[in-house]
């Protein structure tokens, strides 16, 4: 379907545009440019919606797992369908909002963090593979590029902390640098062990190598990389129990204490955006992406062959994104001191002792997930 | 085509930047500057096919490296007053090291080794051409002895940075988390009985 509506358009509407407005020699190029354009857009627009859409179901299960009620009153024409209409409600409530910049606070800058930290998190979906013909750009650093990409998130919030003039501010972002610095080398080693036993770096040949079946999948030889991978990911995208750098109960809203309006929601969609991220980066890495959790069990892979792959991939998704949700409204934040511990002294060394397990596993060709 | 425009956006972009980390007056806006020629030297690494390295520029010294880098300098009270105070006193000292520095440069780029016609142009090799599996394959061959040494010092630098700022006197109150998670109710906490006391 998607396929199909991809050539509909390319065909009917970009290839006339491209023929009318550029010269005969550029014609390939433009509709080239053209072709990428609609396909980053097909890729951004569902994101953002499922920002908006997550901070709703975010509301909504943490009001369940509090017995309470949620959002329920905002819905559409007249209907409240259990408040469906919240996050557009909040949008444009947003937008409408005065962003109030401090006084001896640096305004450049104090503009360019929130477009700094949702930038990144955006881009890194560039090289996320929704099936095996289905990705933007098939690079061969894929992986690297992603952990690149997410590193960069730090700087949005150490600018805006900086730029605000503030104190409980720039507090947020000394905890939130220092906190980010540490759990970057865990997530890091941990991906170095999916480098390492998927022989690539190239995140659909990752996928590829984890077909198979249900236990083929990487969780499994991985298990303590996928465990440090997924809490160092929670630690990175600022979230409870990591969410020092907010902090509403000792530095008020830490980094972003400042920001009213337009510019504090960007703030907030980096923060889901990012979430989303590490969420479908887990899927793709340590549950097999796009891969049926029923492949090679006869009788149900033949019975599930119809679900299209996409679909397993956003189900893994979604599983982890309500585990982000589960563990805001389970855990007390942690203290500082003990966040610095995690990090350094228990995660980095897990991963250490895992990378020389996965690479005898791998040299030694262990059935069942590296035969030569 | 494209690819001059983009290596000239890159390049003039990379000058820039350099020049601004230079001229800029605020460490943090100075700083600031420098990532953004990291940036653009990734992207123009990026056009030479060195995708490995490019990523790796961006990942160790942008994501890392600068991140820690911001962290100090803005923990700094610098005062511009007292770095400009010498400024008359130290530019003829300044001007020689410049005028040195020039030449020097000046010497290496103009000589024989930076002419164009010494440089092939980038090898064209296919998509699926895997420029961190040859890196990877050279370094841990080749350049193996090279490497460990490498890896050796980097151990030992670390070691000593450790002990450095271990070596002064105990002044953090730092906690043990295992013994906290161990304490009981009974060992912090004493419930007294006694009689009322009545107020003179």
């Amino acid at each position: 379907m998607i396929e199909f509506l991809y050539q509909f358009i390319s065909q009917n509407v970009l290839s006339p545009v491209a023929t009318y407005l550029f010269p005969l020699q550029y014609q390939p190029q433009a509709l080239y440019v053209l072709q990428t354009i609609v396909k980053i857009l097909s890729i951004m627009v569902p994101v953002l919606l499922t920002v908006a859409y997550f901070t709703y179901a975010e509301r909504k299960v943490i009001g369940f797992i509090q017995a309470r009620i949620g959002p329920n009153r905002v819905g559409f024409f007249g209907f409240s369908l259990w408040g469906l209409g919240q996050p557009i409600a909040d949008a444009v409530k947003l937008i409408v909002k005065e962003i109030v910049i401090p006084t001896g606070s640096n305004k450049t800058l104090f503009i360019i963090a929130p477009i700094l930290s949702l930038a990144p998190s955006i881009a890194a979906w560039a090289v996320i593979p929704f099936d095996d013909t289905k990705v933007l750009a098939d690079i061969n650093a894929g992986l690297l590029y992603v952990l690149a990409l997410t590193s960069l998130a730090v700087y949005g919030v150490i600018i805006a902390g900086w730029a605000s003039n503030s104190k409980y501010a720039f507090l947020g972002a000394m905890r939130s640098a220092a906190q980010i610095v540490a759990y970057e080398i865990a997530m890091g080693f941990a991906l170095v062990g999916v480098l390492i036993a998927a022989g690539s770096l190239n995140l659909g040949e990752i996928v590829t190598a984890q077909s198979g079946s249900f236990i083929h999948w990487f969780w499994l030889p991985l298990l303590p990389l996928f465990i440090v991978y997924f809490i160092s990911g929670v630690a990175e995208t600022n979230r409870a129990p990591f969410d020092v750098a907010e902090g509403e109960s000792e530095i008020v809203a830490g980094f972003h204490v400042e920001y009213g309006g337009m510019a504090f929601s960007v703030f907030f969609m980096a923060e889901y955006a990012n979430m989303i991220l590490i969420a479908v980066l887990s899927a793709i890495m340590f549950c097999g992406g796009w891969l049926s959790p029923f492949q090679g069990i006869p009788g149900l892979e033949d019975l599930f062959s119809w679900v299209p792959p996409i679909f397993w991939l956003l189900a893994k998704t979604s599983f982890f994104m309500f585990l982000f949700l589960w563990f805001r409204a389970t855990f007390p934040r942690y203290r500082y001191d003990q966040i610095m511990r995690l990090g350094w002294k228990v995660f980095i060394p897990i991963t250490i002792v895992w990378l020389v397990v996965i690479s005898a596993l791998v040299v030694t060709n262990t059935p069942p997930w590296f035969v030569a | 085509m494209i690819e001059q425009v983009v290596f000239y956006l890159f390049a003039s972009m990379l000058l820039l930047s350099a020049s601004m980390v230079v001229v800029m007056k605020n460490p943090i806006h100075a700083a600031l500057f420098l990532v953004l020629s990291f940036f653009s030297s990734a992207a123009i690494w990026l056009l030479l096919q060195a995708e490995f390295l490019a990523i790796a520029l961006v990942l160790v010294y942008v994501g890392a490296v600068m991140v820690l880098f911001l962290f100090v300098v803005m923990m700094l009270d610098i005062n511009l007053v007292t770095i400009r105070e010498g400024f008359a006193r130290y530019l003829p000292v300044g001007i020689i090291v410049a005028l040195l520095m020039v030449t020097a440069m000046g010497l290496v780029v103009g000589s024989n080794y930076f002419m164009s016609e010494n440089y092939m142009a980038v090898k064209e090799v296919s998509a699926d051409h895997s420029n961190t599996r040859e890196l990877g394959l050279t370094l841990y061959t080749e350049y193996l002895y090279q490497f460990e040494i490498a890896g050796a010092i980097l151990l030992v630098a670390i070691i000593a940075a450790i002990s450095l700022s271990m070596s002064k006197a105990k002044l953090t109150k730092s906690k043990n988390p295992g013994d906290q998670v161990f304490v009981k109710k009974k060992d912090r906490l004493r419930v007294i009985k006694m009689q009322a006391e009545k107020k003179e």
